[in-house]
């Protein structure tokens, strides 16, 4: 019979456990998705697929690459991040510099948390109707918008952390020196520059790996993107239409696309942490 | 306030010359420019934040054909699926919806809570793993849908199917399959609660992470242990917040798409068992876009799925975050 400390010093043990097995389990499932997109793609990687545009038939198992997959991701992703950048710059000046600890800020901040929810599906769809209201096709132009408001939130949200880290002192001897709230909102970016890179970065690689917000709004195409106006391909479809067909060898090529992304993901993100230290030599602190 | 106005300049030399220039009192300048500014920042704001008002409309608007011809009870608990003949019942894909989103919040919650908790109480490698599961969570969901097609789909029709088939499902009929593909609600269900699991983890932590540290030393001091201190007080304190992340992670997984939609199947049918295909809201809208220009009142019907997700995952993030925020104003995630 057990005395009741032995009992507690079991309970501690036994939660401890499950704890460390449930941290592993996900750790190690996390890592296995990595694990088997390394191996099943890197077989099927060839330097043709990274150069070569896919020309006609690609999907019927025919030659070419996934260049215009991946030329049209960044250019999806470069215009949408930029498009939101300039529409969520002022949104976080006006929050801090303006507004500042109102509760009309928090209830700001509330709307865009709730904008961040909305899965990228619903935006596609808005999207979708908006381009059906002033007459668009599917085209690069649709797809940046439409990611542009998918990317909004994280990056209006993102940089908001980042300038709450700012010390209040900073802000108040910036005030006593003068200065209107316009120019505190300059002050304000430099202070977080290092910052706002890492929001930038993190909102670029959500535009490459979204998939459901371009599906309606970017088409699809084999061309590489040549205009605004024409559909253009992205590296998400890229892989699901691959994976789609009958043919193993072009599935196998959907290994080694989707390798590609995960690759250019992981990086993105990387150099998204990094930055915040590298560049934050400058930062007064 | 100074009006900019053009004014006569002489320079030193002596030539005069007509031009705009800022008033000699550069103050009213740089006030005009921060009242601009004010005016102009605060339109975008309040623009943005209405665009949830405005995506609700606009989806509305398009729903309205069939809204208006159908009663939402009829739609919502139909199960008649016939495009073609002009019958939309939402019910199994509302289903289909709701059971890949609960299995996946059955398999993920549990693991996200105790992993949290030893991120939060028990180690300090919290620095090394939080950075590390957030940059596995950055992963795009067609990979995770590829792993799960490579991966979950073969483990679930070769092992976890038969296996369950045979023990449980002799008992009870959800356990039981009759579906040998893998394709279907358990495997769709174990991807999805691959990729909410970094999201719950985060935000349960946080809340975890913000407990004063006083209530932890006055729980110790009276002798309990570090697990009662976890359970009694650092659990109970969060708890609101700890349902909050639930609440959001249910309603991320609930609108995902593509990964889902890769490994679940797509049959339309209200799903009996764990092992049957399924096919939630977000597959179809994904999946029938192509075609939903030719048949009539089918554009309507996929914009009411997409007004229904929205209307489940606005219901769910209003009232998580405004807990959240309630919680800890200060460092609301």
């Amino acid at each position: 019979m057990m005395n009741r400390r032995q009992r507690r010093h079991l309970e501690e043990r036994f939660f401890k456990g499950v704890m460390r097995l449930s941290l592993f389990l996900a750790l190690g499932v996390l890592g296995l998705i990595i694990v088997t997109v390394t191996q099943k793609g890197i077989g099927s990687l060839s330097w043709s697929m990274l150069t070569k545009s896919s020309e006609g038939g690609f999907y019927l198992g025919k030659e070419g690459g996934i260049l215009n997959a991946i030329v049209g991701s960044l250019y999806l992703a470069a215009g949408a991040t930029a498009l939101a950048l300039v529409l969520g710059l002022p949104v976080v000046f006006y929050l801090h510099a303006y507004i500042g600890k109102s509760s009309l800020a928090n209830a700001v901040r509330l709307a865009f948390d709730v904008l961040w929810g909305i899965p990228s599906i619903v935006y596609g769809a808005f999207g979708f109707i908006l381009m059906l209201m002033i007459g668009m096709r599917a085209s690069l132009l649709g797809g940046i918008i439409t990611l542009a408001l998918v990317e909004l939130p994280i990056l209006v949200r993102t940089m908001d952390e980042v300038m709450r880290m700012i010390p209040h002192e900073l802000t108040e001897s910036t005030y006593a020196l003068g200065t209107t709230r316009l120019e505190l909102a300059g002050i304000l970016l430099r202070q977080t520059l290092p910052g706002l890179v890492t929001a930038v970065l993190l909102a670029f690689g959500r535009g490459i790996g979204d998939a459901a917000a371009v599906l309606f709004t970017a088409g699809y195409t084999d061309n590489m993107p040549d205009s605004l106006m024409r559909p253009v391909a992205s590296l998400p479809l890229a892989i699901f239409f691959q994976l789609s067909t009958p043919f193993p060898e072009v599935q196998a090529r959907a290994y080694a696309s989707a390798l590609v992304l995960t690759i250019l993901i992981l990086v993105i993100s990387l150099l998204a942490r990094l930055s915040l230290r590298a560049l934050g030599r400058h930062v007064i602190r | 306030m100074n009006i900019v106005q053009p004014r006569i300049l002489t320079d030193r030399i002596g030539t005069a010359r007509t031009t705009f220039v800022i008033p000699r009192n550069r103050q009213g300048w740089r006030y005009w420019k921060d009242a601009i500014a004010s005016q102009g920042m605060g339109i975008s704001t309040f623009a943005a934040c209405l665009l949830i008002v405005v995506i609700a409309g606009a989806l509305l608007d398009r729903a309205w054909p069939i809204l208006s011809v159908e009663s939402p009870k009829a739609l919502v608990t139909s199960e008649t699926w016939h495009p073609i003949k002009g019958q939309f019942g939402f019910w199994p894909f509302i289903a289909s919806s709701l059971y890949v989103t609960l299995i996946a919040m059955a398999l993920a919650v549990p693991a996200a809570l105790f992993s949290a908790m030893y991120l939060a109480e028990y180690t300090r490698l919290r620095g090394l793993i939080k950075p590390l599961v957030d940059l596995l969570a950055s992963i795009p969901s067609v990979v995770y849908g590829l792993w799960g097609v490579l991966f979950v789909v073969p483990l679930v029709r070769d092992h976890i199917g038969p296996a369950s088939n045979d023990t449980l499902g002799q008992i009870i009929p959800f356990f039981a399959t009759n579906n040998p593909t893998g394709y279907g609600l358990l495997a769709a269900g174990f991807v999805l609660a691959i990729m909410v699991f970094p999201f719950v983890m985060s935000v349960t932590e946080e809340v975890f992470h913000s407990v004063p540290q006083e209530m932890r030393e006055a729980s110790l001091a009276l002798g309990a242990t570090h697990w009662e201190t976890t359970k009694a007080v650092v659990l109970r304190k969060s708890l609101p917040g700890v349902i909050a992340a639930v609440v959001l992670g249910f309603s991320r997984a609930f609108g995902e798409t593509l990964a889902v939609l890769m490994v679940v199947g797509n049959v339309v049918q209200v799903p009996g068992s764990l092992f049957d295909a399924a096919y939630p809201l977000p597959a179809l809208i994904a999946n029938n876009y192509g075609e939903m220009m030719s048949i009539p009142l089918y554009d309507s019907a996929l914009m009411t799925a997409a007004l229904m997700l929205l209307i489940v995952v606005l219901t769910f993030n209003i009232g998580a975050r405004l807990v959240l925020v309630r919680l800890n104003p200060e460092t609301a995630a």
